[in-house]
């Protein structure tokens, strides 16, 4: 993959950042270039841009979204957003739900996981939304699995919280007019799997991560 | 453009402000050199964070006073949408209201001020007060969430009064036709400002200088009797002695003067109450040193409107 940024991509970002008014804070970790996976709230199509357009440019090249191959491979426009301009890793949305026994579920898994891990590659970075969807902004909703599978494959990589704020009230799930109020973005502590922590209690901890980041409270 | 340069007396007035100015950081410097670290040195800080901020805004208002009428126009309208923005993300509103709110911000604030620039007078007065008042409960009806119902659109609709209609009404200045005053009522626009501004300076200044008996503790503590009568009456002083700037007499501009004073007072006031409501400290972040754009633009939120209709009731015939 190039390092080099997409104009377009540029371009949305600044308009992304207009709009939301962000204010950045990082609370428990600085801007780095080292492998990372931001994983945060999902409340709105704006999440990601707002996010990427967070970070210094340098790790903006190198950190690409994870999104739903289900949504974005849909038009030609979402597609050409995905992968020229972002280059979005497009993993199938719940191609686990749809396997017929336990095997295949356990093969399309670890497809996923491979997948995540190949667009990790290196020296790439990934922002991931655990939750699978977007939600209204007033509860977290539980975790996938996919990030705690990630992070024992790649023990390597910093896996960083990041709570967003009040971007369900500026684009929220179902509208496509923005209205322009201020939001804010905080990035926490990293966290890593302790050894031998089960598979629920991580994915628990890790949600709560997110959430022990909000500043103003619910909207 | 800069045809306002040939007015001397913007000029001085313009002269007047840069030279407090300067004034001013001298003494916030001397202050700061002189303070011992420790107790008191947080409100020195802060005071010299202000004079910088005002040093900003200044460059801002000239820029857009030399740009000429359109000028004036663009900048007002930018702080509306800002203090919009800081409003209506501190008020509580809900997923219903999205559409309302996306032509409140786009549609509703912006015609507010395209009617300044055609110089409808007629439309410009009621849009807000009849039509927008109309059709912001009727879009959160048609949206189908009734809870909180009376709240959201008394919310929305007091946020576009305050923040379009109050606001704009300082611009709209530039709309009246006063007889021999022709072609001056930048300064008109300049004289509002500086008064209303320099009466929350100065209020703040007694305040922090001789302040003791609070007026409403329990909405705003730093509202002392001392600070608003300090404050008011030697904003009066400057405004009238302001005179030769405007179309007023010493004494109209006295007690127009009184009345700017006054009615900022009320309405920093009731923007301290609306925020000990929401319970939060300032609107936002904007201008460092100074809370919000919204925190600034109070006073002026409740002095424009009555100050432009005293004008255009007694000087536009």
């Amino acid at each position: 993959m190039s390092k080099r940024i997409h104009p377009v991509a540029n371009l949305l970002a600044g308009i992304a950042r207009g709009i939301s008014g962000v204010q950045v804070q990082w609370a428990g970790c600085e801007p780095d270039e080292r492998q990372r996976v931001y994983f945060a709230n999902h409340t709105s199509h704006l999440d990601f841009v707002v996010l990427w357009s967070a970070l210094p440019s340098d790790i903006r090249a190198v950190t690409r979204p994870i999104a739903a191959k289900d949504y974005w491979d849909e038009t030609p426009l979402r597609r050409y957003l995905a992968e020229k301009v972002f280059h979005a890793v497009l993993l199938e949305r719940g191609s686990l739900a749809k396997a017929k026994n336990p095997d295949e579920a356990h093969f399309v898994g670890r497809h996923l996981i491979e997948d995540m891990a190949a667009a990790l590659g290196d020296r790439n970075s990934l922002i991931l939304f655990p939750e699978g969807t977007r939600g209204t902004g007033e509860k977290i909703a539980p975790f996938r699995s996919g990030l705690y599978h990630l992070a024992l494959r790649r023990p390597d990589v910093e896996l960083v919280p990041a709570y967003l704020e009040n971007l369900n009230r500026i684009l929220p799930k179902g509208e496509f007019l923005p209205v322009p109020m201020l939001s804010l973005l905080t990035f926490g502590k990293p966290i890593q799997v302790a050894p031998g922590e089960a598979k629920d209690a991580f994915l628990e901890r890790a949600r709560e991560a997110v959430s022990g980041l909000r500043r103003i409270g619910p909207a | 453009m800069l045809e306002a340069l040939r007015d001397p007396k913007l000029v001085w007035l313009f002269g007047g402000v840069l030279s407090l100015l300067a004034i001013s950081s001298v003494i916030g410097n001397i202050l700061r050199n002189r303070q011992k670290p420790g107790a008191g040195r947080t409100t020195i800080d802060n005071l010299n964070a202000r004079i910088r901020a005002w040093w900003k805004m200044c460059a801002i208002f000239a820029t857009a006073i030399l740009v000429g009428r359109v000028g004036s126009l663009i900048l007002f309208a930018i702080i509306s949408f800002l203090a919009m923005r800081e409003y209506m993300t501190l008020v509580p509103t809900r997923r219903g209201d999205h559409r309302t709110l996306f032509w409140s911000f786009f549609v509703i604030m912006p015609l507010q001020y395209y009617l300044i620039g055609i110089q409808w007078y007629g439309f410009f007065a009621i849009m807000i007060p009849v039509l927008a008042f109309v059709f912001v409960p009727t879009s959160i009806a048609i949206a189908g969430d009734t809870e909180h119902f009376l709240e959201r659109a008394a919310k929305i609709q007091f946020g576009i009064m305050v923040c379009a209609y109050c606001l704009s009404h300082a611009p709209a200045l530039l709309l009246l036709k006063i007889p021999g005053f022709e072609g001056h009522d930048a300064r008109l626009l300049l004289y509002l400002v500086i008064v209303d501004q320099m009466s929350d300076v100065l209020q703040y200044v007694w305040g922090k200088l001789i302040g003791k008996h609070k007026i409403a503790w329990r909405v705003s503590p730093n509202k002392t009797w001392e600070g608003f009568l300090g404050g008011v009456l030697s904003a009066t002083a400057l405004g009238t002695a302001l005179w030769w700037a405007t179309p007023f007499t010493p004494l109209q501009s006295a007690g127009l003067s009184f009345t700017i004073c006054i009615l900022g007072f009320c309405g920093g006031l009731v923007m301290s109450a609306i925020k000990r409501d929401i319970g939060i400290k300032d609107f936002g972040v904007v201008i460092e040193g100074h809370g919000g754009i919204l925190d600034r633009m109070d006073s002026l939120c409740f002095a424009a409107p009555i100050f432009f209709h005293l004008v255009r009731y007694y000087f536009v015939p």
